[in-house]
């Protein structure tokens, strides 16, 4: 199967829905990869006030596999991946 | 109860028109009666592809702003009683009609017939408002393509957004071949990305084009497309119809057996 797997990456088809993945994130939320840098910059200047984070491994990315339910239909979601240094008192 | 089906797409150059021609003239066939009307106000083309272009007198701008009556612009299909054309107007603009003159163009049609079926413009400015304004159920067309697919996303939005319940997917211009190959996106691949029920898939078919220049639909005759046309109409009628077998993910096993078959043809020629 891995082996498999490794002939299917590179597939076009492979590439195809790849690409499509991710563009149709950003294009549902109206979202550009700029906008999501302003996002993370922002949720980490909110976040440092309280925590002391690692800014420069963090991570958020929209998802549609998170999923809430609203009518049976799938919501895509924000999430984030914010190393935390030190807690502070 | 008459159902109101608008096929559409997003983009231009899927099959929105080769659908609505066959999916119209498979249920006249069926013996429903049927009305398809052309929404592409400026760029018509329903007219050619039925074969039926030297029978316009009247079209759907002349009903709307009163310069005939409704009865005036529909056209009789040549073969399939029961199956009727309202054309678009050629030398207008999709501006000159509102959604609201849509609805009420289709609300007097519901008495009479079973099934009116629109061919939507490609785009999502006015034309394609106008013709899901009084669509009951859409049939969004695509092919496995990355801009198709991504346009294809943009509509199905837009159609949740205006209240349009019922969304089913037709997959066209399927390549065994290229699919074989991992060169192609499966069904299952396109049903995953855009979640939605699948109605059809329409394989690439050569018929298609022959059908076009003769001006004739090729649901129902003997060939792959004419049977998947036929098949989603049946679909339509709410029968359960198996999906022709093709399109599947690239199994080591495929890959297997599309290697040996390709060895035995090689041998034999």
């Amino acid at each position: 199967m891995s082996l498999f797997s490794f002939f299917k990456r590179h597939t076009s088809s492979q590439i195809a829905k790849d690409r499509l993945k991710i563009l149709l994130i950003s294009d549902r939320v109206n979202c550009s990869p700029e906008m999501m840098e302003l996002i993370k910059n922002d949720i980490a200047n909110v976040i440092s006030k309280y925590m002391q984070i690692d800014t420069s491994s963090m991570e958020i990315q929209i998802s549609k596999t998170g999923s809430t339910a609203r009518n049976g239909k799938k919501l895509p979601v924000l999430y984030a991946n914010i190393p935390i240094l030190d807690l502070r008192n | 109860m008459s159902e109101v089906i608008v096929v559409t797409s997003g983009k231009g150059g899927v099959g929105k028109t080769t659908t609505s021609a066959n999916v119209g003239t498979g249920l006249a066939e069926m013996g429903k009666s049927v009305v398809l009307i052309d929404a592409d106000i400026g760029l018509r083309n329903l007219d050619v592809v039925m074969g039926l272009e030297n029978r316009i007198v009247y079209n759907l701008v002349d009903v709307i702003e009163g310069n005939c009556r409704l009865k005036q612009a529909l056209i009789k299909d040549k073969r399939h009683t029961g199956l009727f054309l309202m054309p678009a107007a050629q030398t207008r603009d999709k501006n000159c009609i509102t959604p609201g003159q849509m609805v009420k163009l289709i609300d007097s049609l519901r008495e009479q017939f079973d099934y009116i079926i629109l061919d939507c413009p490609a785009g999502i400015e006015q034309g394609f408002q106008n013709a899901i304004a009084g669509a009951d159920h859409a049939v969004v067309v695509t092919t496995p393509e990355v801009s198709a697919i991504r346009d294809a996303d943009r509509i199905i939005g837009l159609l949740e957004a205006n209240e349009i319940k019922k969304i089913d997917l037709v997959i066209n211009r399927l390549r065994h071949d290229l699919i074989r190959r991992g060169e192609m996106m499966t069904v299952d691949d396109v049903l995953d990305i855009l979640g939605l029920p699948l109605l059809g898939v329409v394989p690439d078919d050569e018929n298609v084009v022959i059908a076009t220049n003769q001006g004739e639909p090729l649901v129902g005759k003997n060939s792959d497309a004419g049977q998947a046309f036929f098949n989603i109409c049946k679909r339509i009628e709410g029968k359960e119809v198996p999906f022709m077998d093709f399109g599947k993910s690239v199994t080591i096993w495929t890959r297997f057996s599309s290697l040996f078959k390709r060895n035995l043809q090689e041998e034999r020629a």
